[in-house]
């Protein structure tokens, strides 16, 4: 595994610039995550590390190496991307075999069943190795493409949204099990992701990126807790955080134009008389729809709140995060 | 509006038989929702009540009148399908006129009407413009404003939100709540998403297999789970089962796991065998001195919570905690239940055993 630096890289298509002097390390062992909405640069920062594409300016060192003049195969990266693409007739064990009998790898067969059989192991699919490719579930084709890559020993994995195409239920056990594999292998990942909670759950470090920018970088507590802008704020948190004007509640410092609420940030109970518009009982606690003074707030209560729609409820921040007019953090 | 009650509703498919023999009645004015995996029923269900299929046995009573065998056009109901089915060579005016217009309705009072729905759905501005570029949602409301527009005694709904991406249906479920809050509207609604269910369903049906698992209100159904199966679809992460054998008397309030009591809810029945302590996530805490104990095998930050998910003698459990609580890979720690949240279920049948918690949600006991 590898150090992967990404130094000032651009990346045009056209007259559109999809990645704009992005300066990024990705520690050795490190489980980064780009979070960002389609269109901020991810996948095309993935594709600039993996040689699928060059770059128009900047540096991609991979291990203090620069790897802008080599070929995808001379950078030793595996990537998993969003549809797996697997050979239909072959079975697992030999889609699984593929990438360790390429020519540049060469490695002993003993070798190649060792590897196979403990990623099998990990990815539970030990029972389907002799299985046809196709005869596959959904699920089970997306272990299988990401074993293929686990396979391999790259100086970087490089994984653009794997579990996009997978069932609720799947990608909940795959989050676990990604992360447990990262860890048990000492693994360098680099993960592309619009899903907030891959990307709190499984990061070391969280990336957002905006227009091809990156915005910040940190822990996804860090992120969470401590943005540095109004658009970071709305990436992480659900309910999404409430946005609202300053001068809402009293205590507002002099240059924030926008105070932001997390349900955490909102104490109930006292201060300024909010309607309560919608109340929905989500089991395991329940959202509150309020309205104060024409604008909308979602915050969570108790599962078993005796609320009622059409009651009023008074709220008051606490520890509010505020933004200036150009949406960057003001306290 | 209207009352819709189904009566021993029943539907085969050749040799398959779809729907065993399902009865529920849904309110006038309620949000309803049939919810369940894949292959459940819901859907035939929902077409039967639509009268786009009939019934092999049963009755569909729509405000206390029988149409188990009528045709959907007799019916007086409007379908919104996952695929918004638009007219694509007309715009968006005369896609949501054109069913006024095909009952014959007088051109003014159609304009005054297709206004109003216009209004109701915030699509004034774009009544003159071809369907074919809309965006998602803009062709979600056109469907749904075709279907308003006739006043029907109910809106039938499959999985309408079903094509949209995660944040703009979120945005898109709010926007069917609050119309259904304005419109009082009886909506039958069919999901496999049970956080859609429960977010937007006045009362929810969970079906299996053909069969009705459980019919309720939202957080009944979460609280108080009438088998495995509905304490798993329900809740993400769902209820924890933790196995044992033992036995629980009448009256108890402990269980007896790893050799330790452990609190249930008043037991209302008897039991020996193979049992199932099922626990929600958020109903554990992790506590040293609990006698169950666990391993950390990894750990999820969401923000305000964190999932923690434990390696247990009785399999993995996962316990929502606050995310301020410390808590490392590869730790031993103990597990500490909220007993009296707690449902104890008989592995075999996947039954919930009658407790003071919930005896309430037996229909026959």
């Amino acid at each position: 595994m590898a150090e992967v630096i990404l130094d000032g890289v651009t990346k045009n298509y056209g007259s559109t610039r999809a990645i704009d002097g992005l300066n990024l390390t990705i520690a050795d062992g490190a489980f980064v995550v780009l979070l960002g909405p389609t269109g901020a640069g991810k996948t095309t920062t993935l594709r600039v590390i993996s040689g699928l594409e060059r770059p128009d300016g900047g540096d991609v060192r991979i291990d203090g190496r620069s790897v802008v003049g080599e070929t995808p195969a001379q950078r030793d990266v595996a990537m998993v991307f969003q549809q797996y693409s697997l050979y239909p007739h072959m079975t697992v064990r030999e889609n699984l075999a593929f990438p360790l009998r390429s020519p540049i790898l060469k490695t002993p067969e003993d070798e190649i069943t060792r590897k196979i059989d403990e990623v099998a192991e990990v990815l539970h699919i030990s029972h389907k190795l002799n299985n046809k490719a196709t005869a596959l579930s959904g699920g089970e084709m997306q272990r299988v493409s990401i074993g293929r890559a686990l396979v391999r020993d790259p100086a970087i994995y490089l994984m653009d949204e794997p579990l996009s195409s997978l069932d609720a239920k799947l990608r909940a056990d795959l989050r676990v099990e990604l992360q447990r594999v990262q860890v048990s292998l000492g693994a360098t990942v680099l993960y592309v992701t619009h899903d907030q909670i891959e990307a709190m759950t499984m990061a070391t470090d969280v990336g957002v990126l905006d227009e091809g920018k990156l915005v910040q970088f940190g822990t996804p507590r860090e992120i969470y807790e401590n943005p540095v802008s109004l658009y970071v704020a709305g990436r992480l948190g659900i309910p999404r955080i409430n946005a609202l004007p300053a001068g809402l509640f009293p205590g507002a410092p002099s240059a924030a134009k926008t105070i932001a609420l997390r349900p955490e940030h909102i104490h109930q109970g006292e201060g300024q008389a909010a309607k309560i518009v919608r109340v929905e009982h989500l089991g395991d606690q329940t959202r509150l729809h309020l309205s104060l003074e024409g604008h909308d707030i979602v915050t969570l209560t108790d599962a078993h709140t005796p609320l009622k729609a059409g009651a009023t409820l008074a709220v008051q921040p606490r520890n509010a995060l505020y933004f200036d007019a150009a949406g960057d953090r003001v306290y | 509006m209207a009352e819709i009650r189904i009566q021993n509703l029943r539907k085969e498919f050749g040799d398959f038989t779809a729907v065993q023999s399902s009865s529920f009645k849904i309110e006038d004015g309620e949000f309803f929702m049939l919810l369940g995996p894949s292959g459940c029923g819901k859907t035939t269900t929902l077409r039967m009540i639509a009268g786009l299929e009939l019934p092999t046995s049963g009755e569909v009573y729509i405000d206390g009148e029988e149409v188990g065998q009528r045709p959907a056009s007799q019916r007086d109901i409007a379908f919104v399908f996952q695929m918004f089915a638009l007219y694509p060579h007309m715009n968006v005016r005369k896609n949501i006129s054109y069913p006024l217009i095909s009952q014959g309705m007088a051109r003014r009072q159609v304009a005054k009407k297709v206004a109003e729905v216009a209004g109701i759905l915030g699509i004034e501005g774009i009544l003159d413009r071809p369907v074919g570029g809309l965006s998602g949602g803009d062709r979600q409301r056109v469907a749904l404003g075709r279907a308003i527009v006739r006043n029907p005694k109910c809106f039938l709904m499959d999985e309408p939100l079903g094509a949209l991406d995660a944040e703009f249906r979120e945005h898109m479920s709010e926007e069917l709540k609050s119309l259904h809050d304005r419109m009082g509207a009886t909506t039958v609604y069919v999901t496999h998403d049970q956080l859609e269910a429960m977010q937007m369903g006045d009362k929810i049906v969970v079906m299996n297999h053909g069969v009705i698992e459980q019919f309720g209100a939202p957080q009944d159904i979460y609280d108080k789970p009438a088998s495995m199966f509905v304490a798993d679809f329900i809740g993400s992460p769902p209820m924890n089962f933790l196995k044992f054998h033992g036995e629980v008397a009448t009256g108890a309030t402990v269980v007896r796991l790893d050799a330790q009591d452990i609190e249930v809810p008043e037991a209302r029945e008897a039991f020996t065998g193979d049992l199932v302590y099922g626990v929600r996530p958020e109903h554990i805490r992790l506590s040293d001195s609990a006698g169950v104990r666990g391993e950390i095998i990894a750990v999820e930050y969401l923000g305000t919570t964190q999932i923690v998910t434990l390696q247990t003698q009785h399999g993995l459990v996962k316990a929502r905690v606050a995310s301020d609580q410390p808590a490392r890979m590869g730790e031993s720690v103990g597990l500490d239940f909220t007993g009296s949240t707690a449902t104890l279920f008989d592995n075999q049948s996947g039954r919930a055993l009658r407790s003071a918690l919930n005896e309430g949600i037996f229909p026959h006991g």
